[in-house]
This record gives structure tokens, sequence and C-alpha cells, in this order.
């Protein structure tokens, strides 16, 4: 249940604290997306996670939710494009086909390597965990209009 | 040459995001850049089409080549009959884009109706142009996701109530859609669309096979909105605006639905005269009953709705006609001729119920209502529309000389050369009857002078606009009867129906890529 004020002292330090750590397996999550299971979309729910976390135990009041709503429905948007940007530039570079992958690949195993697939899923990962904080800000935003 | 074969879904889908975000800040950015956008995708369909060069484009996402002659990686194939339908989604997006301008200002948040239409114009395109079964069920996924969302745009009651019917029947579809994939999947190993013919090809026919074709033709066919699976069509294209719902109508059943439908028919399973029958059957049911709901209708967008159904069930049983001749052995060109009838249906359809449903739209854009009993009059007061609509419905009812005319009477044709005489029969019957729901509309909304109300004295014609996209496709209505003559017909339409009746041809041309 989400009220104005927040939760207690207590649950919003912890949820502070441990937010953190969230936040930090989801970027594991994402940039190992090429070496181990998961990816831009698992690491990308786990992003969002961490967000959502800190708007329920912190409550609605200290958000401007608007704003918030919008400045991630931006950043959203700008990962797509960073996606496609990246996809359409492998037409001008090496063998010149869409979804080349046209950086060096490295070497097996390592975390630097696979060319461009790690950096598609850190563009996935942004994407995925700003439209999911969207989404949820948007049903929050619903709700305080309904009960105003 | 090769390379414009991914922008048909990069452009739309960056076009999409640069709105939502952009748009924010500059005022008229979306209207402009998705005009633009549509002009562009336009010029690319109609660049392949008149190119005269109507071999198959493979191209290889990612540079994949196959191993073995085993592909791996997703290919997209540009083909006739893709092209065919290309020109078919651009020619409308960016009509319905350009009507937009002036009618959304009936609704609020323009910048989310331009990034939703051009993300399903992504979707459309992705459908039509990919060669892999399971890239084809994302892109429809992200066609109908986008459309569901632009049918509940106005978020009043009614358009809630209809966009949520849309989701849970689409829901079965793609759970039915997506359950058949994996089968084919699972039996075939692979989901490479001319990958999976040549080892159907090569397989005797199996039981799981005419399973997965009968939840194809259940899914698909909800989507296309095929009789016994229509329910969701009249209240989701009423609801819509009514750019949206010349979208929905015109482009989105046909691409997504039909376009699907006979593409893995003709080119991926093997053709049976059971399953022919069968869709021949469902086409028939559709198209006869369609144009009964419809006559009864008072709400104008629904009698449009209804009219999408039958004509739908025209188009089948052109195709489906030239499926049971092909799988009966029988007369090559007869049923050459009955699938270019369905074909040559389904582009007039979409010119003129799009046609129709933008001179709704304007008819509500003035008056507020779509019901037929409170218009009258209107053909002094808005001429434009009036003119249009009376096209409209002429080529719609098969009224010579307009496109309808000749895309029904060659399917008759081909039904009375191929000895199909009740289906002849009954496609003239559908057809007069709907010149008798048209007379209805034209009466009530245009011509009918008793009942002229006070609210209609004062309306005018509506935006320059609007009556830019709907004289084009008034146009069109008479200029795509030239469709016809032999040279037009040999660079529009027939490489398309060789695409459909050369089935191993689709295999074939991977190969020798």
């Amino acid at each position: 249940m989400i009220t104005m004020k927040g939760m207690s002292p207590i649950v919003k330090k912890v949820s502070q604290l441990i937010s953190a750590i969230i936040f930090l397996y989801g970027i594991y999550i994402i940039v190992h997306g090429h070496l181990t299971p998961g990816g831009g979309f698992a690491g990308g729910a786990v992003l969002s996670g961490a967000f959502i976390f800190l708007v329920l135990a912190f409550g609605t009041d200290v958000l401007n939710l608007r704003r918030e709503e919008e400045e991630a429905s931006v950043i959203e948007g700008l990962a797509i494009l960073i996606f496609v940007l990246m996809a359409t530039i492998g037409l001008f570079i090496g063998i010149r086909v869409f979804f080349n992958n046209y950086l060096p690949k490295g070497q097996i195993g390592e975390l630097i390597s696979a060319g461009v697939i790690p950096l598609y899923n850190i563009a996935v990962g942004i994407e995925v965990g700003a439209a999911l904080f969207t989404i949820f800000l948007a049903l929050v935003i619903y709700k305080e209009e309904i009960s105003k | 040459m090769n390379h414009i074969v991914p922008f048909y879904i990069v452009l739309p889908l960056a076009a999409a995001f640069l709105i939502s975000i952009l748009g924010r800040f500059i005022k008229g950015f979306s209207k402009v850049t998705a005009g633009f956008i549509f002009f562009t995708l336009l010029c690319l369909s109609f660049f392949y089409i008149f190119s005269g060069d109507h071999s198959t484009i493979v191209y290889n996402i990612g540079g994949w080549e196959p191993v073995n002659n085993i592909p791996i990686g997703i290919y997209l194939i540009l083909d006739p009959f893709s092209g065919f339908m290309l020109c078919i989604i651009n020619t409308m997006a960016f009509l319905s884009a350009l009507y937009a301008v002036s009618y959304i200002s009936l609704y609020t948040g323009e910048n989310y109706f331009y990034t939703l239409l051009c993300i399903m114009v992504a979707g459309l395109n992705g459908v039509v142009v990919t060669g892999d079964l399971f890239n084809l069920y994302v892109f429809l996924e992200i066609t109908v996701i986008a459309s569901y969302a632009l049918v509940a745009f106005g978020t009043e009651k009614e358009e809630l109530e209809a966009s949520f019917k849309y989701q849970v029947l689409g829901g079965i579809a793609t759970t039915l859609i997506l359950f058949s994939i994996g089968m084919i999947y699972w039996y075939t190993k692979t989901l490479n669309i001319p990958d999976i013919a040549g080892i159907l090809n090569k397989s005797p026919d199996e039981k799981i096979v005419q399973f997965c074709q009968l939840m194809l033709i259940a899914g698909f066919g909800l989507k296309a909105a095929i009789m016994p699976f229509h329910g969701w069509l009249p209240d989701a294209h009423s609801s819509a605006p009514s750019s949206i719902s010349a979208m929905l109508s015109g482009v989105v059943i046909k691409a997504a639905g039909l376009y699907v439908i006979f593409r893995l028919f003709f080119n991926m399973f093997q053709l049976t005269y059971e399953i022919s029958i069968l869709i021949t059957a469902i086409g028939t049911l559709s198209m006869v009953v369609g144009v009964f709901l419809a006559i009864g209708q008072w709400d104008l967008k629904r009698l449009l709705a209804y009219h999408s159904i039958s004509q739908m069930g025209y188009v089948i049983i052109g195709v489906g006609m030239g499926m049971m001749i092909l799988a009966n052995n029988g007369n090559k060109a007869f049923a050459s001729l009955a699938i270019m009838g369905g074909l040559f249906h389904l582009i007039n359809h979409a010119v003129f119920k799009g046609l129709l449903f933008l001179n709704a739209g304007a008819i509500e854009y003035r008056l507020g209502t779509r019901d037929l009993n409170k218009m009258g009059g209107l053909f002094e007061k808005m001429p434009v529309t009036s003119a249009t609509s009376l096209t409209a419905s002429m080529a719609i009812s098969g009224i010579p000389p307009f496109n309808g005319f000749f895309s029904k009477l060659v399917i008759i044709i081909a039904a009375v050369l191929a000895k199909y005489y009740i289906l002849a029969a009954l496609a003239v019957f559908v057809s007069i009857i709907t010149l008798a729901s048209f007379m209805k509309f034209q009466r009530y909304a245009f011509f009918n002078r008793k009942s002229i109300k006070k609210a209609v004295n004062e309306v005018k014609d509506v935006p320059f606009l609007m009556k830019f996209s709907m004289i084009v496709l008034a146009v069109l209505c008479l200029a795509l009867s030239l469709i016809l003559i032999p040279g037009i017909r040999d660079t529009i339409l027939q490489p398309a129906v060789d695409v459909l009746m050369g089935k191993n041809d689709y295999y074939i041309n991977l190969l020798n890529m």
C-alpha cells in the first residue's frame, strides 16, 4: 500500500541500502549478458525493481511523479534510438549488413568480447528498466488521480 | 537495391521514438516527421514494384550465411507479393497520417498518436517482409499491441470496452499462433519459412501438420476477422479514431491476417483440398453473413466495419478458389485468374474502405455523431465529402467503371469458368445487398433533405488536408480499374500472383542466393 508519506524511517533506510545492491546486481546481469544466463531484458527488469522499491518505501510525496515519468519515458525512447542506430551502423562498416557485428570479437569468456552484443544488451537493459518504471509510475499517477 | 529491405522496418521504428522524444519539445514535429517518413516508405515500396526487376531479394540480417544450405539467423525476404502489400500499407499510412493532421484535434496527445501509428506501420512492414516464422510472430505482436492502444485512444467507456474485447480475442489468437509455431518448430527443427517449406515438401502429409494448419487458420482468422472469429471487429473498428479505422480496416486485417494465411498456405504448407475447401467455406460464410449484419446497422462506422468482414470474404473466396483448383490439379489459368481477382479485390478494398472510414471521420469531425438518423442533407454542406463517399460507395457495391466492379467481375468470371456456380451466384447476390446498404448510407447521410437538423445547417466542409486525403483515395478508386490493362497488370498484379502460384520457387530462391 503506497501512502503519501511513505513508510517508517527504518524501512526507508534499509530500502536505500538494499536498492543500491539490487541496482548493482541489475548492472551485473546486463553486462554479463553475453556470458551468463540473463541479459538486457532480465537485468533491465531488476534495474526497474530497484527504483520501484524506493518509490514503495518513500511514498509518492518525495517524487514529482509527472516529471519522473516524463524523464523515464525520454530515456526509454533514447535507448531504443541508440539500439537502432547501432544496428544501422552495421550497414556502413565491414561486410555492410544490417545488424552486422562490426567490433572486434575478443577472447571467448572475457567480459569485453563478442563485439557489439554487450552494447546491445546495455541499450536493451536501459530500455526495459525505464519502460517498466514508466508503467509503474503511470499506474501510481492513475491511482493518485482516482483518489483525488 | 539489396539494402533497402531493412529500411522498411527501421525508418518507422526510429521515427516513432524520435517523435516520442523530440515531439515533447518541438511543436508540430510529430506531424511533419510522420508524414515525411511515410512518404519515404511509399517511394521505397513503389521503387521496388516499378524497378522492373521482379526477382526475390533475400537479405541475411547480421550477415549469417547458410551453413550446408541450412539457414541460420533471420532472413528478410522481399518478393513481388510482399512488395504489393508494402505499397498498400505505406500508401494508406501516408494518407491517414495526412488526414490525421487536422482530425487529431478531436483528441489529446497527438505525439502518442503518431508514435503508435509509426510503431504499427513498422510492425506491418515487418510482418510482410520477414521470412522467419518467429520473427513474423514478433512483428505481429508489435502491430496488434499498437492497435490495441490506438483503438482505446479516445479513453471513453465505449472505446476501452472495445479495446479490451480486442485484447482478449487477440490474446487467444496469438496463443494459438505461438503454439502452432512451436509445434512446427518441433516437427521441422527450423523456423525459416522457405526451409520449413522444403522439409514439408519431402515429408508426407502428417496429422501434426494438419493440426498446425487448423490452429493457424483459427489464429490468423481471428486477426483477419473472418466470420466465426469476427466478434471483436465491429466494436474495435468503430471505436478507433477514423484515420486509424481506415488503417485497421484497410491494412491491418489484410497484412496481419490474410497476407500471412495466403503466404503460409501457398508457400509453406502443401496445398490440400480439405484445407482449401475450409478456407473457401469460411470466406463464403463471412461474405454472406457479414453483409446481412451490416445492412441493419444505424451507426455509420459499425455499418462499414461489418462490410469489411463481408468484403474480406470476397478476397478469400477469390484466393480460396485458386487454392481448390490448384489442389485438384485443375486448369492453372483459371487458378491464376481467381487468385488475381482476390488480390485485386484486396487492394481495391484497402482503397475504398479506407476512403469510406475517412468520410465517416469527416462527418464525425463536423457533426460529432456517427448515427445515421441524426444526419441528413449533407450533400450541399460538405460537397467534397459527399462526392468522395459517393465514389467509394459505388466502388464497394460494384458499379462500373469503379475498381470494385472489375475485381468482383474477375472473381465471378473465375468462379464460372471453374464451374463453382454457387459461389458466383452468391458473389452477385452479396454485391446487390451491399449496394442496398450503401444506398441507405447515401440517402440518410447526404440526400435526406426532409430531416435536416439544426446542427446540420451550420456545418462546412473539412480542412484542406482531410479533403486532400479523401480526394487522392477517390481518384485511386477510379484509377485502380486500370490495373487490369495488360501492361500494368504484368507490373503490379501478375508477379504477386506468380509468387503464390509458383509454390516451390519460394524455396528454390533461398537456395540459389
